[in-house]
C-alpha cells in the first residue's frame, strides 16, 4: 500500500471530484472535501519523511517502466511543495464550510468543491510527475479548475476576470506544450531523468533554444511573472475567499517549482544559466515586479487587491532566489514558495473573515475593525508582519536566506532593492492597520468577531508564520536538501 | 527542392499560430477570441502530428512485411492535447455565455468600460 | 535557581506580567498591583543574574535555532546586565509615576498601556542579554512592534501621524540597514556572537568595515544618530511616563547599548581602531550632538525640547564608545546610565505639570517653581546632570569620556564636549531660572500645587539616585572596567 501512496496522493483527490458532483446540498461535499485534503496532507506528511530518509522515490505507473511509462518521481524539491499544497488545502477546505458558504450559490457549492478537488489533483499531480508531457496535462487540470473557481465569484467582474485568465493561461500552456513538443523532437523523450540526460549533447541547438523559451515564457505565465501577471489581480480580487485563499497560496507556488525544475534539473544550470541569459533576464523582470508591484500595492482602494499585488512582488522574491543559480539562492527561492504560501494564505483568509462579517473588504471599510474583530485583524497583523520580514516570523527566514544569497555573490543593488521591496511592504500592510484602529466607522454599524469556523483555520494559518519562524528544521532541512539535489543534478 | 520549403509543415504550423495569435489579440469579441485561441491550439496540434511522422514510414499498426512505422506517440499525446483543448473551448464559452448574462455584451472594450464605471 | 533559569526568568517575569495584566482588566487596582509586583520581581531577578556575572558564572541559555547555526540565546555579561538593572528597576520607578500620570489622566485603554509597556520590557532584557546579533535584532523589533501602540496611544491624528512616523524609521532603519549588516556579519565572519575582542578582525577590508560599520550605525535608529533621529520627536505624541521610561531610558538606550556591543564584541577596539575612516563615524556624532543642542535651543514645547537633547547626549554615548580608548568605553557606559537617571527625572518634571498645571510649553513655566517646589527642585538636579555639573551624576560619565578623548589625542571631541556643555546650559539654565525668579505672568486656571502623590515620589527618587550616582558609581565602574580589561 504505502508504495502506492505516491500516486495516491494524486489520484484521491481526483476520484473525489465527480463523487462530490453526485452529493447534495453544501455538507456531505464539505465534509468529504475535507476529508480528502486531510488524508493528502497525511500522504505529504508521510512522503516527505520518506523522502527525507531515501533522498528519492520512484513509481513506475501503471507498471510500466521509466523512459516509456509516466514515472513519478519524488525529490526533496516536490515533496515540500505537496506539502505546502496540501497544508494549505487542509486549512482551507474546513474555512470554505462558512467563507464558500456565504460567498457562493448552495446549488453551486458541490460544484466548487469538486473543482477545488480537481484544482488539487492538478497541483499535486504536476510537482508529482517526473514526466514533462505529464506537467501539461495536470497543468491544466489545475488550470481549468481554477477559471471554474474564479467565476464562482458574487461579482461579475469574475467572469470577465476568468475569462482574461483563461486566454492567457491557455496561451501559457500551449506554449509549454510548444517548448515540450520541441523537447520530444530533440530527444525522444518525455521523462525528465531522460531529457536531463540527453539534452547536453544537442544543447547548443537552435530547437533547445527556441524550446527552452516557449518554456519559460510558458511557466512565467502561470507564475504571474511580471510583465506577465496581468491575469492576477483581478481573479484574486473577484473570485471568492476561499479561492482566493487557495489560489493564491498554491497555484504560482506550484509554478515556480516547475520553473525550478526545467531549469535546473531539465535544463541543467549550464545550459539554463550559461549557454542562455536567463539568470540576468529573469533578475531584471524579478526585480522591476518586486518595486513595480509592491508600488502599485499601496495605492490600492481594495484590501484583497492589494495582497494581489504584493503577491507578484513576491513573485519577484522567489524568481530573484532562483535566478541566482546557487544552492544559497534556490534555498531561499524554495523557502519563499513555503513561506509565501503561509503568509498570503493566513492574510487572504483573514480577508475572508472581514467579508464574512463587512461584506466588502475596501479598504475604507475596515474602519474600526481593529476593536470590532479583534482576533481576525490580530491574525491579519501577524500574516503582515510575517510578509515585511520581522524576525519570529517565516518571512525573516526567507529575507535573511535571500540576502545572504544575494551577499554570496555581491549583488548589492538586488540586496536594495529587496530591502526597498520589503519596506514599501510596511507601508502598505500599516496603511490597512492605522484605518482598523485608529480610524472610526461613521457609515458600518459595529459587527462582531467571526465565528470560530472561519478564525480557527485563518489562526492556525498564522500561528504556522510564527512556528515555522522559529521551528525551522523541517523548512530549511528540506529546502537546502531540494537545492542541493538540484544542483547537483545539473550535468 | 528548396531545404526550407522541405520543411514545409511547419511553416504551415507557423503561420496558423500567427493568425490564431493575433486573433486572440485583436479581435474584442469574445466568441472570435476564442475561435483565435483554438486556431493557435490547432497549430500546435500539427506540430505534433508532423513530427511523428517518419518518411516512408507506415501508419503504426503491427503489420507482416513492414519495417518502418511512423511514431505513434506524439498522436497519443496530442490526443490527450485535444482533450484539454476541446474542454477549455466548453469553458470558454460557458464563460462567454454567463458574461453575455451579465453584462448583455461580450464585446470587450464595452466589458472594459462597464467595469471601469463600477 | 540555577544561572540560566534565572536568565529565562528575566524574560518570563514581564511576559507573564503581561498575562496578569489582561486577566486583571477588570479591576484597576489589582492590575496596577500585578504591574508592581512584575518590575520588582523583575528588579530582584536581574540582581541576581547580576551576582552570577561577577561570580564568573555566565552560561549560554539557548532558546531556539531559527537558521542553521544561529541559535536564539541568552548570556548576560557586564555591559548587558547594567541595562537590564537600569531599565527593571527604572520600571518600577516609572510603574509608581504611570499610576498617578494615568489616573490622574484619566487615559482610555489603560490595559494595554501597561500589557505593551510589560511587552517593551520583554524586549528591553532580550536586547541586554542577547548572546548574538540575531538575538539581539529579535528582541530590537519586539520593543519597536510593542511601543507603537504606546506612542499612538491617544488615537487621535496627531498621535498616529507621530506614531507612523516613529515606526516608519525603526523599521526602515532596522530592515533597511541592520538586517543586512548582520547577514554581511555573518557572511564574512560565520558568526553573529558577540565575542570578546569581536570576530571581523581580519576578515575584512578597510573600507568594507567601515561601510558595515556605517550601516551598523545608522541601521540601529534607536541611538537617533542624525540623519536617523526624527522618530525620537515625533515619539514624544506619546503618554509621558512612555517618553520617560522608554525613550530616555529602554528604547534608546537600547540602540546605543546596540551599538556600543557592536563596537567592543564585534568588531573590537582594536580592529576598528585600524580603520581610518572609522573617525568620519566620530565627527557624525558630534554633528549630531552640536546640531540636536542648537534645535533643542529653539523648542518651546517642553517634551520635544527634552527630546532633542536626548538625541544629542545618545551621540555623546556612540561617540563615546566610537573613540575606542578603554576610558570612554567605560564613559559610554556610565552615560549610559547617568543619562538615564537625569532624563527620566525631567520626563517626570514634565509630566508632572502637565498633569497639575495643564502646561506643556517652556514659556508657561513662568513661577512655576513656587506652586511645584519638588517637582522643579527635581528638575534642576536632572537639569546639572545633563550639563555634566558636580555633584550629579552627569559629571562622572563626562569625566570618563574626557579622559578618554586624552589618551587618544581626540581633541575634536574635547571640543565637542566643552560646546555642547555650554549649549546644555543656554538651553537648561534659564528654565531654572524662569521657574524660581520669574513672577508667574499668568495665573492658571485653577490653583495647583504638587501633581499627585506617585508622580512625585517618582521624580524625587530619580532624581536622588542622580545625586547618589555622583557619589556611589565605584561598583558600576568596577563591573564596566572587566569589558575593557582594566584592573
Amino acid at each position: 500500500m504505502s508504495v502506492h501512496l505516491q500516486v495516491l496522493i494524486v489520484v484521491i483527490p481526483l476520484l473525489a471530484a465527480p463523487l462530490l458532483v453526485l452529493l447534495r446540498g453544501a455538507t456531505a461535499p464539505w465534509a468529504l472535501a475535507t476529508a480528502v485534503s486531510w488524508s493528502v496532507l497525511a500522504i505529504a506528511l508521510w512522503l516527505v519523511a520518506e523522502v527525507q530518509v531515501h533522498g528519492q522515490l520512484s513509481y513506475a505507473l501503471g507498471g510500466w517502466a521509466a523512459p516509456w511509462g509516466i514515472e513519478y518521481r519524488l525529490d526533496a524539491a516536490n515533496a515540500m511543495v505537496q506539502l505546502l499544497v496540501a497544508m494549505v488545502a487542509a486549512v482551507v477546505l474546513p474555512y470554505a464550510r462558512l467563507s464558500a458558504g456565504r460567498e457562493v450559490d448552495p446549488e453551486q457549492q458541490p460544484g466548487m468543491y469538486a473543482a477545488m478537488m480537481l484544482l488539487l489533483a492538478g497541483l499535486l499531480g504536476i510537482s508529482a510527475t517526473g514526466d514533462a508531457f505529464n506537467v501539461f496535462v495536470f497543468l491544466e487540470i489545475s488550470s481549468l479548475s481554477t477559471y471554474t473557481l474564479i467565476a464562482l465569484g458574487r461579482d461579475r467582474r469574475a467572469l470577465t476576470s476568468a475569462f482574461r485568465y483563461l486566454i492567457m493561461g491557455t496561451i501559457g500552456a500551449t506554449f509549454f506544450l510548444i517548448g515540450v513538443g520541441l523537447l520530444y523532437a530533440l530527444t525522444g523523450t518525455l521523462n525528465m531523468a531522460d531529457l536531463a540526460e540527453r539534452l547536453p549533447a544537442v544543447a547548443s541547438t537552435r530547437t533547445a533554444h527556441t524550446a527552452a523559451a516557449f518554456l519559460v515564457v510558458g511557466i512565467c505565465l502561470k507564475l504571474a511573472l511580471f510583465p506577465l501577471h496581468l491575469w492576477l489581480p483581478n481573479a484574486y480580487t473577484y473570485a471568492p475567499s476561499a479561492v482566493t485563499a487557495l489560489v493564491a497560496a498554491t497555484a504560482t507556488k506550484v509554478a515556480a517549482y516547475v520553473l525550478i525544475r526545467f531549469l535546473y534539473t531539465i535544463f541543467g544550470i549550464h545550459f539554463s544559466f550559461g549557454e542562455l541569459p536567463l539568470s540576468q533576464i529573469l533578475m531584471v523582470l524579478a526585480v522591476i515586479g518586486m518595486l513595480v508591484a509592491s508600488a502599485v500595492a499601496i495605492r490600492q482602494p481594495d484590501a484583497k487587491r492589494l495582497l494581489a499585488y504584493s503577491s507578484i512582488a513576491q513573485v519577484g522574491y522567489i524568481t530573484l532566489g532562483l535566478a541566482l543559480g546557487s544552492v544559497l539562492g534556490l534555498t531561499a527561492a524554495l523557502l519563499h514558495m513555503f513561506n509565501h504560501a503561509l503568509m498570503k494564505g493566513a492574510l487572504f483568509m483573514a480577508l475572508g473573515c472581514i467579508a464574512w462579517r463587512v461584506g466588502s473588504t475596501r479598504v475604507d471599510q475596515l474602519k474600526g475593525l481593529g476593536r470590532d474583530m479583534p482576533w481576525t485583524m490580530a491574525a491579519f497583523v501577524v500574516g503582515g508582519l510575517s510578509l515585511i520580514g520581522v524576525p519570529l516570523t517565516v518571512g525573516f527566514i526567507s529575507k535573511w536566506y535571500l540576502i545572504l544569497a544575494a551577499l554570496e555573490q555581491g549583488w548589492w543593488v538586488l540586496i536594495a532593492a529587496i530591502v526597498i521591496s520589503s519596506l514599501m511592504a510596511v507601508v502598505y500592510i500599516w496603511r490597512i492597520v492605522e484605518i482598523a484602529w485608529f480610524q472610526q466607522s461613521e457609515s458600518r454599524d459595529h459587527t462582531r468577531e467571526v465565528p470560530l469556523g472561519l478564525l480557527l483555520p485563518t489562526w492556525l494559518l498564522a500561528l504556522a508564520n510564527l512556528w515555522f519562524g522559529i521551528d525551522t528544521r523541517l523548512t530549511i532541512g528540506i529546502a537546502d536538501q531540494a537545492a542541493r539535489a538540484l544542483i547537483g543534478s545539473a550535468p | 527542392m528548396i531545404p526550407e520549403l522541405a520543411l514545409y509543415n511547419y511553416w504551415i504550423v507557423i503561420a496558423l499560430m500567427m493568425v490564431g495569435l493575433y486573433t486572440v489579440i485583436s479581435r474584442g469579441n469574445l466568441v472570435k477570441k476564442l475561435v483565435g485561441l483554438n486556431i493557435f491550439q490547432t497549430a500546435v496540434f500539427f506540430l505534433y502530428i508532423s513530427l511523428g511522422f517518419v518518411l516512408e514510414g507506415a501508419a503504426p499498426i503491427l503489420t507482416e512485411g513492414v519495417e518502418v512505422y511512423s511514431n505513434p506517440l506524439p498522436h497519443v499525446l496530442i490526443l490527450t492535447a485535444i482533450v484539454v483543448g476541446v474542454a477549455t473551448t466548453a469553458l470558454g464559452l460557458a464563460l462567454v455565455l454567463r458574461i453575455k448574462e451579465a453584462y448583455g455584451t461580450v464585446d470587450e472594450d464595452q466589458l472594459q468600460r462597464m467595469d471601469n464605471e463600477a | 535557581m540555577s544561572a540560566g533559569d534565572a536568565l529565562q526568568w528575566m524574560l518570563l517575569i514581564p511576559l507573564l506580567g503581561a498575562v496578569g495584566i489582561v486577566l486583571c482588566d477588570r479591576f484597576p487596582n489589582l492590575r496596577e498591583s500585578v504591574t508592581l509586583i512584575t518590575a520588582v520581581s523583575l528588579f530582584i531577578c536581574a540582581i541576581g543574574v547580576l551576582g552570577d556575572v561577577q561570580a564568573g558564572n555566565t552560561p549560554l541559555l539557548r532558546l531556539a535555532e531559527p537558521l542553521p547555526g544561529i541559535v536564539l540565546g541568552l548570556r548576560a555579561e557586564p555591559l548587558g546586565i547594567l541595562f537590564a538593572l537600569l531599565a527593571s528597576g527604572l520600571w518600577i520607578v516609572t510603574s509608581v509615576y504611570s499610576i498617578g500620570y494615568m489616573r490622574a489622566k484619566r487615559e482610555q485603554h489603560q490595559t494595554r498601556f501597561y500589557v505593551c509597556f510589560a511587552i517593551a520590557l520583554t524586549g528591553a532584557m532580550g536586547v541586554a542579554l542577547a548572546s548574538n546579533l540575531v538575538t539581539l535584532f529579535v528582541f530590537y523589533e519586539v520593543l519597536t512592534l510593542s511601543t507603537y501602540p504606546l506612542v499612538s496611544h491617544a488615537g487621535n491624528r496627531n498621535a498616529v501621524q507621530g506614531a507612523r512616523i516613529y515606526l516608519g524609521i525603526l523599521l526602515a532603519t532596522s530592515i533597511g540597514l541592520l538586517l543586512p549588516a548582520i547577514v554581511w556579519t555573518w557572511h564574512l565572519a560565520g558568526s553573529v556572537d558577540f565575542v570578546e575582542g569581536g570576530i571581523l578582525a581580519g576578515k575584512v577590508g578597510p573600507v568594507e568595515a567601515a561601510l558595515l560599520l556605517a550601516m551598523f550605525v545608522l541601521g540601529v535608529g534607536k541611538a537617533a544618530v542624525m540623519p536617523v533621529h526624527r522618530w525620537l520627536p515625533a515619539a514624544m505624541v506619546a503618554p509621558t511616563p512612555v517618553s520617560a521610561l522608554l525613550h530616555a531610558v529602554a528604547v534608546v538606550k537600547a540602540g546605543v547599548f546596540t551599538l556600543t556591543k557592536v563596537v567592543i564584541y564585534i568588531f573590537g577596539t582594536e580592529f576598528l581602531a585600524s580603520i581610518p575612516a572609522e573617525r568620519l563615524l566620530v565627527y557624525l556624532t558630534g554633528f549630531t550632538i552640536i546640531a540636536a543642542s542648537v534645535v533643542a535651543l529653539r523648542q518651546d514645547n517642553f517634551k520635544r525640547m527634552l527630546a532633542y537633547s536626548t538625541i544629542g547626549q545618545l551621540s555623546y554615548i556612540v561617540m563615546a564608545a566610537l573613540v575606542l580608548t578603554p576610558f570612554a568605553e567605560i564613559g559610554a557606559a556610565l552615560h549610559i546610565v547617568a543619562h538615564a537617571f537625569g532624563k527620566i527625572t525631567l520626563f517626570f518634571v514634565a509630566g508632572a505639570v502637565y498633569v497639575a498645571a495643564g502646561k506643556t510649553q517652556l514659556s508657561q513655566l513662568d513661577g512655576i517653581g513656587r506652586r511645584m517646589p519638588w517637582t522643579m527642585a527635581a528638575f534642576t538636579i536632572g537639569a546639572l546632570s545633563m550639563v555634566g555639573v558636580p555633584p550629579t551624576a552627569g559629571f562622572v560619565s563626562k569625566w570618563y569620556m574626557i579622559a578618554g578623548a586624552f589618551q587618544n589625542d581626540l581633541y575634536f571631541v574635547l571640543a565637542v564636549l566643552i560646546l555642547s556643555t555650554a549649549l546644555n546650559a543656554a538651553y537648561f539654565l534659564p528654565i531654572i531660572q524662569r521657574a524660581f525668579f520669574r513672577p508667574e505672568s499668568v495665573p492658571p486656571k485653577t490653583e495647583h500645587g504638587e501633581a499627585p502623590w506617585p508622580m512625585v515620589a517618582a521624580l524625587v527618587t530619580t532624581a536622588t539616585l542622580t545625586i547618589l550616582f555622583f557619589v556611589f558609581n565605584g561598583p558600576v565602574v568596577g563591573l564596566e572596567k572587566a569589558i575593557v580589561n582594566l584592573p
